[in-house]
């Protein structure tokens, strides 16, 4: 099996760390992963800001980079979904929607492709799990508090397989962290608040790490925490996942 | 107070959330809302399959409505109900003013009509010597407040006891200092008591017009609508298009749903059946467009006519929960507001479809099941090609699009100072750079991934 690592733009300048934990942890489990150096971005900053119509060569290079791979994988849930609702192509159409249908966010690839039972990992400290809404809401990775339905949580059943690894319960399990693209400029108050109050929840829970499937969400917590000049850190999952402490 | 109507929800937010025990209190009044619906969902058995036949039945509605209005009209003027169409807020408005000027009224209580909110009736009225009461208390607390209502099922949510305590101390006369709810309650209700004993006439909202019946459903928890409606002579309901049920029997569905969305309650305390007038009494219905049709007319945004304003988007709105009601400017806030909002005014309602992360826990809640995200990222796309966005943000977006389309110019850009902490969503109206406010940047390490992969990632022969 050979995959095609897409590594998301912002993901590719400032958190390296979390792109080759993903690579590394893939490689540990017998893939192949190719990473295609001409990739940029998926499109979604602009589109999420109205200009869909201008992300056609983000699109055509997204397909020209990644079609000829069985699966592709990122550590990026928003990211991800982005290529599954809007990838379009107007010169190969058929690309376009066998592309969509084989892209995957990494834990989703790691329980229901790879369907991993154990992993060698240790990572001995309180973690929270922010649930990011595109992970959650848009892939299903977890149960969303709104439905009434079955309780089910892909980065759980991951984590739980970490030895050391605890778990810390929050008390609102799936509030959004306020990240939105481009709305955490546009409307800098709301966002900042509602960042802030994720961090609470965490840090009130006792958690020494924020965890989640998408940087974006940890990047806009992360500026939070370091301007309170707070202990707890972010990490991105793969780099759990990958780790051996 | 009234808000400031030229300002966009971003500084609107701002302005509310600079009291952050209020904005952080505002929220948790909301959360615990929804935690109750929660809890209520989870006790209705077949909850998703209710949600899910309610949506189909309007989804029906909204494909057959011509038909169900005629049905409607028939029935209603054959239970001896006035019917009137109109087409705009002045012709509605003039409609009421007719019926009440006939009968030389000058007094009028109102009861659960947002409808009336948004053809802004009660200016309307007043401007004419007639004078409106809003008889629910958190609409007549926003109304002697001279403030919009902010939620759909809680209009003065945002305000706290100690502000309504003042109010009422200056337009009632209550002990200075007083917030204790019950005895503001009573205040308020002795106040109530002597205008509804006075007033000749009525007008109420509609929460669902059975089509095969001719009668309209009123839900309440004050019972304010059905005093009204049984002390007045004259009793008008304005109703928008959209109201419209099939048959009676679809109640058991829409009332099941609604009071657990709304308030977390399994129904509300009054589901009022008013079908015909009684023997010299007066019934009035008027059907309102204003935007609806041709909201109809919009296959992505039609769906939104679905609505029965139980206001679980509001509640469950991470952005509305910090942010306030008021700060939507528009009658109907939150999310639902954000989408119905652009079919009104897209320019001045520009900013709405923005005041969102998508994070779609709105859709999930509706009971009614609108695809409330998905709307908001369609009205932005409609919004920019429409031509009202800031010009600086489309050309950032364009140079965006250059560098990230082209992977030699991202690689060059990337390398020379990670250009992304200048051009990323997240610094792209760099000009104060308000990721910087409040937050620290995030630290750019030495090498990219694409970097470090050139030189590691190759060397183990595995790609």
């Amino acid at each position: 099996m050979t995959v095609g690592l897409f590594i998301p733009c912002y993901v590719n300048q400032f958190y390296p760390g979390a792109a080759i934990a993903t690579l590394e942890l893939l490689q540990k489990l017998g893939i192949k992963v190719v990473y295609p150096s001409r990739q940029t971005c998926c499109g979604q900053p602009m589109a999420n800001s109205g200009f869909e119509h201008l992300t056609q060569g983000c699109d055509d290079l997204f397909i020209e980079n990644f079609a000829e791979f069985e699966y592709v994988v990122s550590p990026s849930a928003s990211c991800v979904l982005h290529i599954k609702d809007h990838l379009h192509s107007q010169k190969d159409h058929l690309a376009a929607e066998s592309l969509r249908g084989k892209v995957y966010e990494l834990i989703e690839f790691l329980t229901d492709v790879l369907k991993i039972e154990k992993l060698d990992a240790s990572f001995p400290y309180k973690v929270g799990i922010h649930q990011s809404c595109h992970g959650l809401r848009g892939l299903h990775l977890a149960q969303m508090s709104e439905l009434v339905a079955p309780g089910f949580s892909k980065p759980k059943q991951l984590l739980d397989m970490v030895q050391g690894l605890e778990l810390v319960k929050l008390d609102r399990q799936d509030d959004c962290c306020g990240f939105g693209g481009v709305f955490c400029v546009a409307e800098e108050a709301v966002s900042v608040k509602m960042g802030k109050d994720r961090v609470s929840d965490h840090t009130k829970n006792g958690a020494e790490y924020i965890t989640s499937a998408d940087l974006s969400c940890l990047m806009h917590l992360e500026g939070i925490l370091h301007r309170s000049k707070s202990k707890v850190k972010i990490i991105h999952i793969a780099e759990i996942l990958n780790a051996n402490l | 107070m009234r808000i400031d109507t030229t300002k966009e929800h971003s500084e609107l937010a701002e302005d509310f959330i600079k009291d952050d025990e209020k904005a952080s209190w505002h929220d948790g009044a909301l959360w615990w809302i929804r935690q109750k619906r929660d809890i209520q969902a989870n006790k209705t058995p077949q909850w998703e399959e209710l949600r899910q036949a309610a949506s189909d039945i309007k989804s029906n509605v909204i494909s057959n409505l011509q038909q169900y209005l005629i049905q409607f009209e028939e029935n209603l003027t054959k239970n001896g109900v006035k019917v009137y169409w109109a087409d705009s807020a002045e012709e509605h408005n003039e409609i009421v003013y007719s019926i009440l000027k006939a009968k030389e009224i000058d007094k009028m209580v109102k009861s659960k009509s947002m409808l009336t909110e948004e053809l802004n009736l009660n200016e309307y009225l007043q401007e004419r010597g007639i004078e409106v009461i809003n008889s629910d208390l958190g609409e007549y607390i926003q109304q002697i407040d001279n403030e919009p209502p902010s939620h759909v099922v809680l209009p003065c949510i945002h305000k706290r006891k100690e502000e309504i305590a003042e109010l009422f101390h200056t337009h009632l006369g209550t002990e200075k200092g007083m917030s204790d709810p019950t005895l503001l309650t009573r205040a308020a209700r002795k106040h109530l008591r002597n205008v509804f004993h006075s007033r000749r006439a009525n007008l109420t909202g509609v929460n669902f017009a059975v089509a095969e019946t001719g009668e309209y459903v009123v839900c309440t928890n004050e019972g304010n609508a059905d005093m009204g409606a049984h002390l007045a002579e004259v009793q008008i309901a304005s109703m928008g298009l959209e109201k419209i049920i099939p048959e009676k029997k679809h109640l058991g569905i829409f009332l099941r749903l609604l009071a657990r969305s709304a308030t977390g309650q399994p129904i509300t305390i009054y589901s009022s059946h008013h079908k015909k007038p009684r023997p010299g009494h007066e019934m009035h219905l008027i059907l309102v467009d204003c935007g609806r049709s041709r909201l109809l007319g919009l296959k992505d945004f039609r769906d939104s006519l679905k609505c029965i304003k139980c206001g679980a988007c509001m509640n469950t709105c991470p952005v509305y929960r910090k942010s306030g009601g008021l700060s939507y400017h528009n009658t109907i806030t939150g999310p639902i507001g954000a989408i119905l909002a652009p079919n009104l005014d897209m320019k001045r309602q520009a900013d709405l479809p923005f005041a969102s992360t998508l994070c779609g826990s709105c859709s999930n809640v509706c009971p009614v099941k609108i695809d409330i995200h998905v709307q908001l990222y369609k009205w932005r796309q409609e919004i920019v090609k429409s031509g009202y966005v800031s010009n600086s943000k489309s050309v950032s977006m364009k140079a965006m699009t250059l560098t990230l389309s082209s992977p030699a110019l991202y690689k060059a850009t990337g390398k020379t100072g990670r250009w992304l902490l200048k051009h990323a969503p997240f610094a792209v109206n760099n000009k104060f750079n308000p990721w910087y406010k409040q937050r620290e940047m995030p630290y750019g390490p030495k090498e990219s991934f694409g970097e470090w992969y050139e030189k590691n990632g190759k060397k183990d022969g595995k790609e």
